[in-house]
């Protein structure tokens, strides 16, 4: 399923924060949202997923307009894991997972024994039936993303709506959540992230965007947007992009300068 | 670092996973324990009712047959000690489902199901309405209407900021309660200090002694009307705990959710003041205790505060009356009794609020 922007301008009240974004999103594409905090990543999020109002411009997904969907049938489409969070109560994670089913649910009923199937298959796809029976708020910040991607699975939706998935991670567990991204696209979901790490949009993202203070550049593919003059305008940060490889296979990985290096680079 | 952990862990399980047996003992042991103690109560207090006895005039009077029993026996059971046992378990229940489901919507477990003002608007009503000698019916209704009226102030309020909108519900919650108290304050200052001001004050205190056979059809209504919503609607109470925005993205029409979940909590603790005055501390305690035992899942978790709420209630009712040669103000038990009881909640265990 395709999810359209066009021409989206949004923002809390009157103020736009995010002005004017553009583009498409199809099945099995990823795409990456990089920015510096304050730069409107969740904002454009919650505005997609209707829980924020737009300013100006529509949101298409399917073809029909967002602003004629019910949260349930939004729900039913897109499927939003927020950062990883405590929740005040101890809820057991197969419980957690099986709130995504919410909108699957009648207002008065309760998840049946197919929902559960549906859960305990979300819980299988990511590999953590091993946390299946533990509490949601014992357990660690990794395995509190995975079930709620899990959840958000569960919830069946096309499109994925992920903010900041590895920004509290480990590195072994960013690089489990990233390989987890690429299959929920090869499953044929469109899947739209933030990150705070810009060489994951290099080894993950079929397209990027970039905000910075209200402004966007892009969607393009991650060689032309993710470049050493992007990111020094976007974190001020000078870097330098380096490919590697290794049987035929090729990565880019992204350097930060220490000073003397941007001395060096200067005095040549 | 990782044996602390382990300790932790430890300290914090064993009432989390059951097996099936132990479920269902601990499920026979909480249903027991509300019959157990209507029993029970029946044979507390200057006239005890033996539970063979109270078995045989209850059938009797079931099943239309000819009374073999003094008459006193009969006026103690069905016009003294039933309505007043039926309405200490009615009123602990609906207390602690509202309380239930208030801390689910706020997120917050500290959260009394008078939040929104609903105890101290009706405790106004009946400030007033004992202060123009209306009857007992006149001062349970004003009581009734001016709970109510609380909250639904509290929340248009609310509805018209633009802030968080659970916080200035709270916030104005707290607003409108204040103005209520200070309303009865005032009707409190001037009420003749010799007739009206002790019972007023007394009625605030909180007590049953005074039930009637018709107070326990008169709240019977608004109760069942708010917790069969609140029932039907446990698991959509699952979600919206996890906070609006997510509850919303999982697909539920939180608005509606919420003012569904206002109306019948406070139906439900209008209704309870109503008839026996503010008591405390029970749509509190009750749900966390009842979180510790089955968990916050809302199908089990309501259930489980039904049966506890009843049967707490209905045993702290049957102190109030022994205890002393004069009776003890419910409300002022619960308290007695709730806040250390929290506390020792608080400290052997992290269960219930994580």
């Amino acid at each position: 399923m395709r999810l359209e922007l066009k021409d989206v301008t949004c923002g809390y009240g009157n103020k736009p924060v995010v002005r004017r974004v553009s583009l498409p999103v199809d099945a099995g594409e990823v795409l990456y949202l990089l920015g510096p905090n304050g730069s409107g990543k969740t904002t454009l999020f919650k505005t997609i997923l209707g829980l924020l109002k737009l300013q100006s411009g529509d949101i298409l997904i399917g073809g029909e307009n967002i602003r004629s969907l019910s949260r349930t049938q939004i729900a039913k489409i897109m499927g939003y894991i927020p950062q990883a969070h405590t929740p005040p109560f101890p809820y057991q994670v197969l419980d957690v997972v099986l709130m995504g089913r919410t909108a699957h649910l009648g207002p008065f009923a309760s998840p049946s024994s197919k929902d559960m199937q549906i859960a305990e298959e979300a819980i299988d796809t990511l590999h953590i039936s091993h946390l299946r029976d533990k509490i949601y708020t014992q357990i660690s910040g990794g395995e509190r993303q995975l079930v709620l991607i899990a959840r958000a699975l569960a919830q069946q939706p096309q499109v994925l709506i992920m903010d900041e998935p590895t920004s509290n991670l480990d590195f072994g567990n960013q690089m489990m959540v990233l390989k987890q991204v690429r299959q929920l696209a090869g499953l044929g979901l469109a899947v739209i992230m933030s990150s705070h790490f810009p060489g994951h949009a290099l080894l993950n993202a079929t397209k990027v965007l970039l905000l910075n203070k209200g402004k966007t550049f892009g969607p393009g593919s991650p060689g032309e947007t993710v470049t050493e003059e992007n990111l020094k305008e976007l974190f001020g940060v000078d870097v330098k992009i380096i490919t590697t490889g290794m049987n035929g296979g090729e990565s880019k990985v992204i350097v930060p300068l220490t000073d003397r290096m941007i001395k060096k680079i200067g005095g040549d | 670092m990782k044996q602390i952990e382990a300790v932790k862990r430890a300290n914090v399980q064993p009432l989390s996973r059951p097996g099936t047996g132990a479920r269902q003992w601990r499920g026979a042991v909480l249903l027991a324990l509300p019959v157990l103690l209507f029993l029970i109560s029946f044979a507390l207090g200057r006239y005890p009712v033996a539970p063979d006895q109270l078995l045989t005039v209850l059938t009797t009077k079931i099943f239309g047959l000819e009374r073999t029993w003094p008459e006193t026996l009969d006026t103690v059971v069905f016009q003294v000690r039933l309505p007043r046992i039926i309405a200490a378990m009615l009123v602990g229940a609906a207390l602690s489902i509202a309380g239930a489901a208030y801390q689910g919507m706020f997120k917050n477990p500290l959260v009394s199901p008078d939040i929104l003002g609903a105890s101290a608007g009706a405790g106004f009503g009946a400030a007033l309405a004992i202060f123009y000698s209306f009857s007992i019916a006149g001062i349970q209704a004003a009581s009734f209407i001016c709970g109510l009226a609380a909250v639904l102030l509290a929340y248009s309020i609310s509805s018209r900021t633009r802030h968080d909108p659970m916080l200035s519900l709270v916030l104005c919650g707290i607003l409108v309660g204040t103005l209520f108290t200070a309303g009865t304050s005032l009707i409190k200052y001037i009420a003749d200090p010799y007739d009206k001001l002790p019972a007023i004050t007394y009625w605030l205190l909180g007590s049953l002694a005074s039930i009637a056979p018709r107070d326990v059809y008169s709240i019977l209504i608004p109760m069942l009307a708010g917790a069969v919503p609140l029932y039907l609607l446990r698991w959509r109470l699952n979600v919206l705990s996890l906070g609006e925005e997510e509850a919303r993205a999982l697909g539920i029409d939180t608005g509606r959710i919420k003012l569904l979940v206002i109306i019948c909590s406070t139906l439900m603790t209008a209704a309870a003041v109503s008839v026996c005055g503010v008591i405390g501390w029970v749509g509190l305690l009750v749900p966390h205790l009842a979180r510790m035992i089955v968990g916050p899942n809302y199908k089990v978790l309501l259930p489980t505060s039904i049966l506890i709420g009843s049967s707490y209630l209905l045993l702290v009712d049957d102190l109030a009356r022994l205890m002393a040669a004069v009776e003890i103000p419910l409300g002022v038990l619960t308290s007695l009794i709730g806040a250390p009881f929290f506390l020792y909640l608080l400290q052997h265990s992290r269960r219930g609020w994580s």
